[in-house]
């Protein structure tokens, strides 16, 4: 769905974005990371033809941009760097107008369409409002209800959740997982790890400007080959499984070896009480630490 | 797209404000004139402003006559300036990009948008103008004078009318140009709005200036006030000729360069 080649966008001296090769395959939900300033808005912008790359090469649904940008982008929703709206207009006014630009909106399913998407983010109460009288999260589900207007196949969503309480984030995870499951595809900006990660079926790490790390969210997450254990008796249980303890954190024990069940069967045996135990899995914020850390320093960091 | 730019610009309450505030000082000045009976000796103030206390119906030109020179560039600069960096600075440029609408497209919409304000701003400057005359100043009966003292008939005052409202138009489309430009180069609306206005200053101080003499014929207010010539016997064609002609070359240079920097330009707003 979107596939780049050693993108790269210069801007005088500063590397914004060096030598990146996306890969967003059909039926991903794909989690973009970066810290603020890593390049993840240049990328985003580039993808959707707004700013044009120094050099390197963008599909979007198999065709290039920025040259087919008219034929691919009516089928792309998107949610760049917040959303935006004419605040003297009501939300419904703002979305009839914006489906009226360009090519693709048809005018006959129009009323219909908006009346859709505004039920979907949850703003059909308040839609003939102004929009300067919005709150930041009903603005943020406007510029979500812009982006479904038109039943897209892809979506490219920089930080959705921005400005959102628990709740509207929750929802909103609800109808991404949902239109997902309808077919859609879904490249997803973010800095919230635990948003992508709750989300995400891929996910890609970018630092300083380079992608170091793409990689299905389940084999990063795969387990170790180790098993934790906390016990309140650590003493015991060390001894016990002398030479497999590989470290100790207070009442917390990594054991060398993925047979859980066997592990605690043998600490049962002997009378070790234990609290916890299970396959060791790696969060994603120690992933994303470690690939950042590994990644050579570049000179620019814009 | 254009129909999209039109009914933006017609639902937008500045729009209405600009046009008000553009017909108060010719209705002031009707009332003024109606009031005192004190008109500028011939030759002398706004043009046509001697002869409308004897005839009301010439009104609309002495009103065109009253905005051209300072209100309507103000308004049409902050039009024209706000048509990109406006939307840059609102951060819905990027969604009308990414829509996908054409920049190329874009761009001609705006400026169809900025016609049709200008359009419909001197349309209602001048209707307003002729009831305030008739209603105030009075319908003298009969033929117009002329400017050069011989008589004209109604259908020759209406097409001379219609001609002078064009040429307004096509003098403003000028600074139209200069604003448009300025605004797809910044994302202030109002850098853009006053830097165009700026360079009106500029060439009509020029314009006052006899060492500038060599230059004069390329200013771009210039020619503005030739369409004066127009209710003259017979028409006096040579200024608004150069008139026609110079404010084409700005407005074409203006807006190739508008296109070229536009359509090859990062939108990071």
């Amino acid at each position: 769905m979107i596939h780049t080649r050693s993108l790269t966008k210069r801007y005088g001296p500063v590397l914004a974005v060096d030598s990146v090769d996306l890969d967003v395959r059909k039926g991903d939900i794909y989690g973009f990371l970066g810290a603020n300033g890593s390049g993840k808005t240049t990328t985003v912008r580039m993808l959707l033809g707004l700013v044009l790359a120094t050099s390197g090469g963008i599909e979007l649904l198999g065709r290039p941009i920025p040259g087919a940008a008219r034929e691919v982008l009516p089928q792309v929703g998107s949610l760049v760097e917040g959303p935006a709206a004419y605040g003297h207009l009501s939300g419904r006014a703002n979305l009839s107008l914006f489906d009226a630009m360009g090519v693709g909106g048809r005018r006959r399913t129009r009323q219909q369409r908006i009346d859709e998407v505004l039920e979907q983010v949850g703003l059909t109460e308040v839609g003939r409002r102004p929009v300067k009288a919005y709150s930041l999260g009903m603005r943020q589900r406007l510029g979500l209800a812009a982006a479904l207007l038109r039943s897209p196949r892809l979506l490219v969503l920089d930080e959705p959740t921005n400005g959102l309480d628990p709740q509207g984030i929750r929802e909103i995870r609800e109808l991404l997982l949902q239109l997902h499951a309808t077919g859609t595809t879904v490249f997803l900006s973010s800095h919230l790890l635990a948003e992508v990660e709750q989300l995400c079926t891929r996910v890609g790490v970018l630092d300083r400007g380079r992608l170091v790390l793409q990689e299905e969210l389940a084999v990063l997450q795969a387990p170790t080959g180790r098993t934790f254990v906390r016990t309140p008796d650590p003493d015991r249980a060390q001894a016990l499984l002398d030479g497999r303890v590989e470290s100790r954190d207070g009442r917390h024990l990594l054991v060398r070896g993925t047979d859980a069940a066997q592990i605690n069967a043998q600490l049962v045996a002997a009378g070790v009480r234990v609290d916890e135990l299970g396959p060791e899995r790696r969060t994603l914020e120690q992933v994303v630490l470690e690939a950042t850390e590994q990644a050579p320093v570049g000179s620019s960091r814009p | 797209m254009i129909v999209v730019e039109l009914v933006k610009m017609l639902r937008r309450p500045r729009t209405w404000v600009t046009i008000g505030m553009l017909n108060a000082l010719p209705t002031l000045v009707a009332v003024l004139l109606a009031l005192t009976d004190l008109g500028p000796r011939p030759g002398t103030g706004p043009a046509f402003l001697s002869a409308v206390l004897t005839d009301g119906t010439l009104f609309p030109l002495a009103a065109l006559a009253i905005v051209l020179p300072f209100l309507l560039p103000i308004a049409v600069a902050v039009f024209s300036g706000d048509a990109i960096a406006g939307e840059a600075a609102a951060g819905t440029l990027r969604y009308m990009v990414i829509r996908p609408v054409g920049r190329t497209t874009l761009l001609v919409a705006k400026l169809v948008s900025v016609i049709a304000f200008v359009l419909l701003a001197v349309l209602v400057v001048a209707a307003t103008a002729y009831v305030m005359g008739t209603l105030l100043l009075g319908d003298q009966t009969g033929a117009t004078t002329s400017v050069s003292g011989t008589s004209l008939s109604a259908t020759q005052i209406s097409g001379r009318t219609a001609l002078s409202i064009g040429y307004v138009v096509l003098s403003m489309l000028g600074v139209a140009a200069i604003a448009l430009f300025l605004s797809t180069v910044t994302d202030s609306s109002l850098g853009a709005a006053l830097g165009a206005l700026g360079v009106l200053v500029a060439s009509s101080l020029l314009f006052t200036l006899d060492a500038a003499a060599a230059l004069q014929p390329y200013l771009p207010t210039r020619y503005w006030l030739s369409f004066v010539d127009l209710f003259r016997d017979p028409i006096l064609w040579r200024d608004v000729v150069r008139g026609v002609v110079l404010q084409g070359v700005y407005v074409a240079v203006f807006l190739g360069a508008s296109w070229a920097n536009f359509t090859t330009k990062d939108i990071t707003s």
